[in-house]
């Protein structure tokens, strides 16, 4: 198949088929935690795919570029996720002083990437799937994509949620497990969409 | 050696990572296919856990303020990678069931948290330990939904086959992982509750502060069907506050600090809707009373003017002016009365039930003896200045 083929592909696969939360389980302490309300999951969706497609990007150049001509892929771990730290500290500094609105909005979430599996995830996955750096960055939006669907859903869920009379046992935690849960078979669905 | 035991203790029961502060989802659904991935996960996890918990605790006093995060990733990434090619080495059936997950274990909130919490303000000991703990507990959490998840998904437990039981493929597919945890969290919370309705037999909300209650759907009503309330709507002030209200005041502090506990902080307080809608019905049945406040001092005018007027009836009704005048100061005193109230609203609180007990006559004497006393004060005024007119004038003649 032709390469700009395999790129969509890669991007819907990304987002849908193997949602990077509900299939991959990665980025599950934010997608819990961040998802009461749809303002705050929007905000940490957007903030999300700003990371993860310059992480993406940046880390496939460092492997290519860096650790593999100097044989030392072993170190790509720690290189990663030093990566993304610094990475996470100069996008924060960068929107405070080019787009202060934006960071506003943004504001707490941006540090709380740093943690987010799905970041590190993303980047491992490109190495272990040998992308070339295109095919990276879209891997890395597809996800990130797919990452602000599933928490803009549940944040909306949760919010229609909020005045149910939900068990004593289940208050909290529980329910909102549950909603992943039938979120998780519903995008089930979507295996088989396509083949890579 | 006792805070050692006791940093075992808390990290699995009391502050378990998996079941009660909800940390470190992403192995915990990942892996737990079957119990011996999530024995695994749990047990590489307690040893990465332990030693990077050693090592910033050794370091706490060297390294800086501004840059410890980093530097705490740094350590812990390096140990991760170790353990990692260690695995893939010794143990390569696990590394490859466990596949990137084991690298992920640099970003997994629990290590990072403890660090933060505790190996950076704690000496070495107590911080082993509490890895150790922390450790525990999660491979205690990991192992216990990896278990229910091979039984029911794959009929299997720890890779023994039970013979003769269809298995429920979507056990082991992702939704069964948040399935199962929910169930697992809900029945743990269903013997936390239990264990307090047992301690404690309040059933009535004890905040004084509804502002900072954290319940919002108890609708600001609360009852109280013991009887110690002054005014309806501020339950439990005559008791103490005990018990309760520092539970929940400690539970929401503990949410406050750790973002991903919602459980907690609305567990308690969700409680006590559930008995004060019983406790409403049972109010509803025995008293038609108004449970708002303000409708209390409200209905202290209402009253007085129909026991005013039942007063009137009482007496025989003359045709005299003067009572017909009377009546109007009566009335003048109501309007005078009640701006008053209007005006000062706190204190007719307090003096309105005082009041209401006393007779209409009793009232209609003072309001009639204040309107006298008003009056005659005027009387006084404009007589002494009609007597020092007189008298001028009566001078100025002589």
């Amino acid at each position: 198949m032709s390469d700009g083929v395999k790129i969509i592909l890669i991007a819907v696969s990304a987002a849908l088929v193997n949602n990077v939360v509900l299939s991959q389980f990665l980025g599950l302490c934010p997608f819990l935690g961040v998802s009461k309300n749809m303002k705050s999951a929007a905000g940490m969706g957007v903030a999300v795919i700003f990371v993860i497609a310059i992480s993406s990007a940046v880390s496939s150049l460092i492997y290519q570029f860096i650790l593999v001509p100097f044989h030392i892929e072993y170190l790509q771990t720690i290189v990663f996720i030093l990566v993304i730290a610094a990475l996470v500290q100069f996008v924060e500094m960068f929107l405070k002083k080019a787009m202060p609105a934006l960071h506003k909005t943004l504001g707490v979430y941006l540090p709380l990437i740093t943690t987010n599996c799905a970041v590190l995830g993303v980047a491992l996955n490109n190495v272990t799937a040998e992308y070339n750096f295109l095919e990276s960055v879209v891997n890395g939006v597809g996800t990130a994509i797919g990452f602000t669907i599933a928490i803009v859903i549940l944040a909306g869920l949760r919010e229609k949620m909020e005045d149910n009379d939900v068990p004593v046992p289940f208050r909290g935690m529980p329910i909102v497990l549950l909603t992943a849960g039938l979120m998780a078979i519903a995008f089930m669905g979507f295996s088989g969409l396509i083949r890579l | 050696m006792n805070k050692c035991m006791e940093r075992i203790k808390n990290g699995i029961i009391t502050e378990n990572p998996t079941f009660v502060q909800i940390l470190g989802m992403c192995p915990t659904l990942a892996v737990t296919t079957s119990a011996i991935n999530g024995l695994g996960m749990g047990l590489s996890t307690t040893v990465i856990l332990i030693m990077s918990n050693l090592m910033i605790s050794a370091l706490r006093n060297i390294i800086p303020n501004r840059v410890r995060i980093p530097a705490y990733i740094v350590i812990v990434a390096s140990f991760v990678t170790i353990i990692d090619f260690l695995l893939q080495a010794f143990l390569p059936g696990l590394s490859e069931s466990l596949g990137g997950y084991i690298k992920l274990i640099v970003v997994n909130c629990i290590i990072l948290g403890r660090a933060e919490s505790y190996a950076s303000k704690n000496p070495v000991a107590p911080s082993i330990f509490d890895g150790v703990g922390m450790g525990l507990g999660f491979t205690v959490g990991l192992t216990a939904i990896g278990l229910v998840r091979e039984l029911l998904g794959a009929g299997s437990v720890f890779g023994i086959t039970i013979p003769g039981y269809q298995p429920i493929g979507i056990f082991v597919l992702s939704p069964g992982a948040f399935i199962v945890l929910a169930f697992l969290i809900a029945f743990l919370n269903y013997r936390k509750q239990k264990k307090q309705q047992k301690d404690t037999n309040d059933t009535v909300c004890r905040s004084e502060d509804c502002m900072h209650c954290g319940n919002t759907s108890c609708g600001g009503k609360f009852f109280d069907f013991d009887g110690d309330t002054d005014v309806i709507g501020h339950a439990g002030q005559k008791q103490a506050a005990g018990g309760k209200a520092d539970v929940q005041k400690t539970q929401s502090v503990r949410a406050d600090q750790t973002e991903t506990e919602p459980s907690k902080s609305e567990e308690l307080p969700s409680k006590e809707p559930t008995e004060e809608i019983k406790v409403e019905e049972k109010q509803k049945k025995e008293k038609p009373e108004p449970s708002k406040a303000e409708e209390v001092p409200r209905k202290e005018p209402v009253e007085e003017i129909k026991a005013e007027e039942e007063h009137k009836k009482e007496q025989p009704e003359p045709s005299k002016p003067e009572e017909a005048s009377e009546k109007e100061m009566a009335e003048q005193t109501e309007a005078v009365e009640q701006s008053e109230k209007k005006s000062e609203q706190t204190e007719s609180v307090k003096e309105t039930p005082k009041k209401a007990p006393s007779s209409g006559k009793g009232k209609k004497k003072k309001s009639k003896k204040k309107h006298n006393s008003q009056k005659e004060k005027k009387e006084g005024i404009t007589e002494a200045a009609a007597t020092k007119a007189d008298g001028q004038e009566v001078k100025a003649d002589e």
